[in-house]
C-alpha cells in the first residue's frame, strides 16, 4: 500500500481531533484525560502518519516531481478568458501533494505540533475542563490548517490553510477572551492578516488569468517553458502580491505589529503558532512559489529589502524589552526577516532551512519560557526573574543552548542556517545579482549587524532570567520549581534538535567545497526553478571563512557585552547608564519605534473617524429616511383610515339607512295579531267576491 | 221537504259562526275549535251539493277535508303547546313577537 495515496489524512487526524473535543468535550465537559488522550491521538497520528507516508514516498518515488493526490473535485465553473486571450475552464480540486518541499513541512510541523500538543498538557494543567477541551479543539484544528496549508498542491487549497491558521490564531491569542487585552490582541492579529490575505487572494486571480491553472506545478511548467521572458509582469505582479499576502502572515514590516501582541495567548500557543509554524507559513509560500520570483528582479529584490530591514528593525527593539515573551516576539520576527532575506537573494533552500532549525530552538526557547513562567506564576517581567538555574536546571540547560543556537555559535542549528543565509546575501552582493549588488551588500551588513544585537538580546535574557539571585520577592521565590516531565521533555527533545539539526540536515558543505553533504540542499533543489544555468562556486573558499568568522566574531562580541552588562553587573547599572546616556534612543527603542502609535493616527483613529461618520450618516440620513417613510406611512394609513370610517362606511350605513327609511310606513302593517291577519283576510276575500258579483252583473 | 237550500243555509250559517270565532275569540283553543267549525260547514256544503247532483266526488273531496282537518288539528295543538311553553298563556293576542 502506498501510503503517500492519502496524504490527506494527516490534516484530517488533527481535525478529527479538534470536532471532538471542540463538540462533545467542551459541550458536555468531559474529563481533562479524555480530551488530552484525544488531542494527542490526533497530533501524534498526524506526526507517525505524515513521517511514514514520507519515507516510503522518499523511498519509492521520483524526487523531482511533486506526488499529487486528488481528494475531491472543489470548484468548477465555466471557461473564462485569460490574458493570452484563450479559454481556459475553471476546475479547482483539493488535492494534496508530496514533494520534497511538503515533506519537509509535513515531517516537521508534525513532530514540533505533537511536542507541543504534550508539552501543552503539563502547562494548561490548570484550566477548567470546558476550557481545556476548547483549548486542545483549537490546537488541534491548527494543526489541521497548517498541515493543509503544507500539503495543497494548488492555490486555493493553500488558501484555505492560510485562512485556517489565521482563524486558529485569532481563537488561540483570545483564548483567554475574558480579558479586555487579549481579545483584542486576537483581533489585532486576524485584521491584520486579512490585510496580507487581501494581496494574496488578488495574486490569486492575477495566477488565473495569466497562467489559466492554479496546480503549482502546472505554474512551475509553465514558467520553466518561458525563456524569453514572457511572463516577466506577470511575475512581478503575482509575486509582490504574493509577497503582500507572506507579510501579514510572517509579521513582516511593515505588518508585523500583531505578532508580539499575539503573546497574549498562552505560552504553548506561542511556541506553535507565533514561532514554529504558523509564521513559516509567508516563507513556505515564498518558496513554494520561487519561479515567480525568479522571473522577477523587482519582487526578489522587495522581498530581499523587507526582509532585511525587518530583521534589523525588530532585533533593536528586541535589545530594550523586559518582558521575556516580548523579546522571544521580536526575536521571532527578526529571525522571519532573515528567512526572507535570503528568499530574496535567491536561496529559498537556505530560507526553508532556516524555518526548520529556527522551529526547534525558538520553539524550544518559548516553552522555556512558558516553564519559566509557569514557575513563577504568570510573571513575565524579567526583571522580577534572576537566578532561576538553581531552582529549573532543566528548563535551564535546555533554555541556554537554544540560545546558544540562536546566537549564532557553531556547529549548532543556527548558525549553520543563519550563516548559510548571510554568506548568500553576500554572494548575491559579490555576484551583482540582478545588477542590485549595492544594495545586497548592504543587507548582508544589516544581516550580520542583527546577528550581533540577536546574540546580545537572548544573552540579556538568559542572563535576566536564570543567573543572579532572584528578585521576584520571597513569597514567589518560595513557589519556583521545575515543571512537569511532559513540559520538559519537549524541551530536551528540541534542545538536542537546535544542537545536532543544523549539520545533519543541512551539513554546510560549501565551507569544504563539498555540496553534496548538505541533505536539504539536495533534497530541496529540484523545488526551485533555475532556467538551468549554474553559477559554481562564487565565492573562494577563503573568503566563505572570513564570513564566517565575521559572523562567529560579531555573535561572541554581542554575547560578551551582554554579559559584561547582566552576569558581571547584577544591579544593571552599566545598562541603566546607558539608557540615560542615550534617552532618546532608548525610549525609541522601549516603544517600538512607536509603530502602534503611527498606525493608530495615520490609520486606526481615521477608520474610526470614517466610521463614526458612516455611523452619523447611517442614524440620520438612512434611519431618518426609514423613519420618514414610516411617518408617511403611518400618515396615509390614518388619512385612509378617515375615508374608510367616513366615506365608505358612510355609504354602506346610508344603503342600510334608506331601506330603513322606506320601510317604516310598511312595518305599521305587520302588527303582530293573528286575528288581524285573518280579518283582513276575510274582508278581502268579501271584497273580491263584491267586485265580482258587482263585474258579473 | 227538506232540500239542498236548507243544507247551504245552514253551511253558511255555521262557516259564518265559525268565522267569527276565528276572528272575534282571544283563546286559541276557541278560535281552533271554530276553525273546525268551518271545515264541517265546508264539508257539510260539500255532501249536500253531493247528494242533490249524485256525484260521490263531493263526498270523497269531504273524506280528504276531514283528513286534513286532523292533521290541521294535530299541529294546531303542538303550536298551542308551543305557545304556553312561551308565553305561559293561550291568549293568542300576546303572540305578537313579530310585530314591526
Amino acid at each position: 500500500m502506498k501510503l503517500y495515496d492519502f496524504i490527506w489524512l494527516v490534516p484530517l487526524f488533527p481535525l478529527m481531533g479538534a470536532i471532538f473535543n471542540g463538540f462533545v468535550s467542551n459541550r458536555r465537559g468531559l474529563s481533562k484525560k479524555t480530551t488530552q488522550s484525544v488531542a494527542l491521538l490526533g497530533a501524534g497520528a498526524a506526526w507517525i502518519y505524515g513521517w511514514a507516508a514520507v519515507l516510503q514516498w522518499y523511498f519509492t518515488e521520483d524526487h523531482t516531481k511533486p506526488y499529487v493526490v486528488k481528494a475531491f473535485t472543489w470548484i468548477t465553473g465555466g471557461n473564462l478568458t485569460i490574458a493570452d486571450g484563450s479559454t481556459a475552464a475553471v476546475d479547482i480540486s483539493a488535492s494534496f501533494q508530496v514533494d520534497p518541499l511538503s515533506a519537509v513541512m509535513v515531517g516537521f510541523v508534525t513532530f514540533v505540533g505533537f511536542l507541543i500538543h504534550l508539552y501543552s498538557v503539563g502547562y494548561m494543567h490548570g484550566e477548567p475542563d470546558r476550557d481545556y477541551a476548547r483549548y486542545f479543539a483549537y490546537l488541534n484544528l491548527f494543526m489541521f490548517a497548517m498541515l493543509t496549508l503544507v500539503t495543497g498542491s494548488n492555490l486555493p487549497v493553500l488558501f484555505v490553510g492560510w485562512e485556517g491558521v489565521g482563524l486558529c490564531s485569532y481563537l488561540l491569542i483570545g483564548f483567554y477572551f475574558e480579558k479586555g487585552w487579549c481579545a483584542a490582541a486576537g483581533m489585532k492579529a486576524f485584521i491584520v492578516n486579512r490585510i496580507g490575505d487581501f494581496g494574496f487572494l488578488l495574486a490569486i486571480f492575477f495566477a488565473f488569468y495569466y497562467f489559466g491553472t492554479l496546480e503549482f506545478r502546472a505554474l512551475f511548467d509553465a514558467m520553466a517553458a518561458d525563456h524569453g521572458g514572457h511572463y516577466a509582469t506577470a511575475a512581478t505582479i503575482i509575486g509582490l502580491l504574493l509577497f503582500v499576502g507572506a507579510i501579514g502572515k510572517s509579521a513582516q514590516i511593515p505588518l508585523f505589529v500583531w505578532l508580539p501582541d499575539a503573546m497574549a495567548g498562552p505560552t504553548p500557543v506561542s511556541a506553535l503558532i507565533h514561532a514554529a509554524t504558523m509564521v513559516t507559513a509567508g516563507v513556505y509560500m515564498v518558496a513554494r512559489c520561487n519561479y515567480f520570483y525568479q522571473m522577477s528582479p523587482t519582487a526578489m529584490l522587495t522581498v530581499a529589502v523587507i526582509g532585511g530591514v525587518t530583521a534589523i528593525f525588530s532585533a533593536t527593539i528586541g535589545l530594550v524589552q523586559n518582558d521575556i515573551k516580548k523579546v522571544l516576539a521580536y526575536s521571532t520576527v527578526s529571525q522571519l526577516g532573515y528567512m526572507f532575506l535570503a528568499a530574496g537573494v535567491g536561496a529559498y533552500v537556505a530560507a526553508i532551512f532556516h524555518v526548520v532549525t529556527h522551529a526547534f530552538f525558538k520553539a524550544c526557547l518559548f516553552l522555556g519560557s512558558g516553564s519559566v513562567i509557569h514557575a513563577c506564576g504568570g510573571e513575565q517581567d524579567m526583571r522580577k526573574m534572576g537566578g532561576l538555574k538553581k531552582y529549573m536546571p532543566t528548563t535551564y540547560w535546555t533554555f541556554w543552548v537554544a540560545t546558544v543556537a540562536i546566537a549564532g555559535i557553531p556547529p549548532l542549528a543556527g548558525f549553520v542556517s543563519k550563516d548559510a543565509i548571510l554568506a548568500k546575501a553576500f554572494e548575491a552582493g559579490y555576484t551583482d545579482l540582478n545588477h542590485h549588488g549595492g544594495i545586497y551588500y548592504l543587507l548582508w551588513f544589516l544581516g550580520l549587524a542583527g546577528a550581533a544585537m540577536t546574540a546580545f538580546y537572548m544573552f540579556r535574557l538568559v542572563y535576566m532570567t536564570f543567573e543572579g539571585s532572584f528578585r521576584g520577592g520571597e513569597e514567589a521565590e518560595h513557589h519556583l520549581h521545575e515543571s512537569p516531565w511532559t513540559m520538559t521533555l519537549p524541551l530536551q527533545i528540541l534542545a538536542v534538535l537546535s544542537i545536532i539539526g543544523g549539520v545533519v540536515i543541512g551539513f554546510p558543505g560549501q565551507l569544504f567545497h563539498l555540496e553534496g553533504w548538505s541533505f536539504i540542499d539536495r533534497f530541496l533543489g529540484p523545488v526551485v526553478l533555475t532556467h538551468g544555468e549554474h553559477h559554481g562556486h562564487a565565492l573562494s573558499l577563503g573568503l566563505e571563512w572570513v564570513l564566517v568568522a565575521v559572523s562567529v566574531a560579531v555573535a561572541v562580541a554581542g554575547i560578551l557585552v551582554a554579559r559584561l552588562f547582566y552576569l558581571k553587573d547584577p544591579g544593571f547599572t552599566r545598562a541603566s547608564y546607558l539608557a540615560s546616556r542615550f534617552p532618546l534612543i532608548y525610549r525609541l527603542l522601549l516603544n517600538k519605534y512607536w509603530v502602534d502609535e503611527i498606525y493608530a493616527a495615520i490609520i486606526i483613529r481615521p477608520i474610526l473617524k470614517l466610521s463614526d461618520l458612516l455611523w452619523e450618516f447611517d442614524a440620520r440620513v438612512v434611519d431618518g429616511t426609514v423613519n420618514g417613510v414610516r411617518n408617511m406611512t403611518v400618515g396615509s394609513s390614518w388619512v385612509s383610515g378617515i375615508f374608510d370610517l367616513q366615506v365608505v362606511d358612510g355609504l354602506v350605513n346610508l344603503v342600510g339607512r334608506s331601506y330603513d327609511v322606506a320601510s317604516r310606513q310598511f312595518r305599521r302593517l305587520q302588527v303582530g295579531f293573528a286575528q288581524g291577519y285573518a280579518m283582513v283576510m276575510v274582508f278581502g276575500a268579501a271584497l273580491l267576491l263584491g267586485i265580482f258579483f258587482v263585474v258579473n252583473l | 221537504m227538506i232540500d239542498a237550500t236548507h243544507y247551504v243555509a245552514l253551511s253558511l250559517i255555521l262557516f259564518c259562526l265559525g268565522l267569527i270565532g276565528v276572528m272575534m275569540r282571544r283563546n286559541f283553543i276557541t278560535v281552533l275549535m271554530s276553525l273546525e267549525l268551518m271545515f264541517n260547514a265546508v264539508n257539510l256544503n260539500l255532501i249536500a251539493f253531493s247528494f242533490r247532483l249524485s256525484d260521490l266526488a263531493g263526498q270523497v273531496l269531504a273524506i280528504f277535508v276531514i283528513t286534513v282537518a286532523a292533521a290541521e288539528a294535530a299541529i294546531g295543538l303542538g303550536l298551542i303547546i308551543a305557545l304556553v311553553r312561551l308565553k305561559d298563556t293561550v291568549a293568542l293576542d300576546e303572540a305578537d313577537v313579530m310585530r314591526g
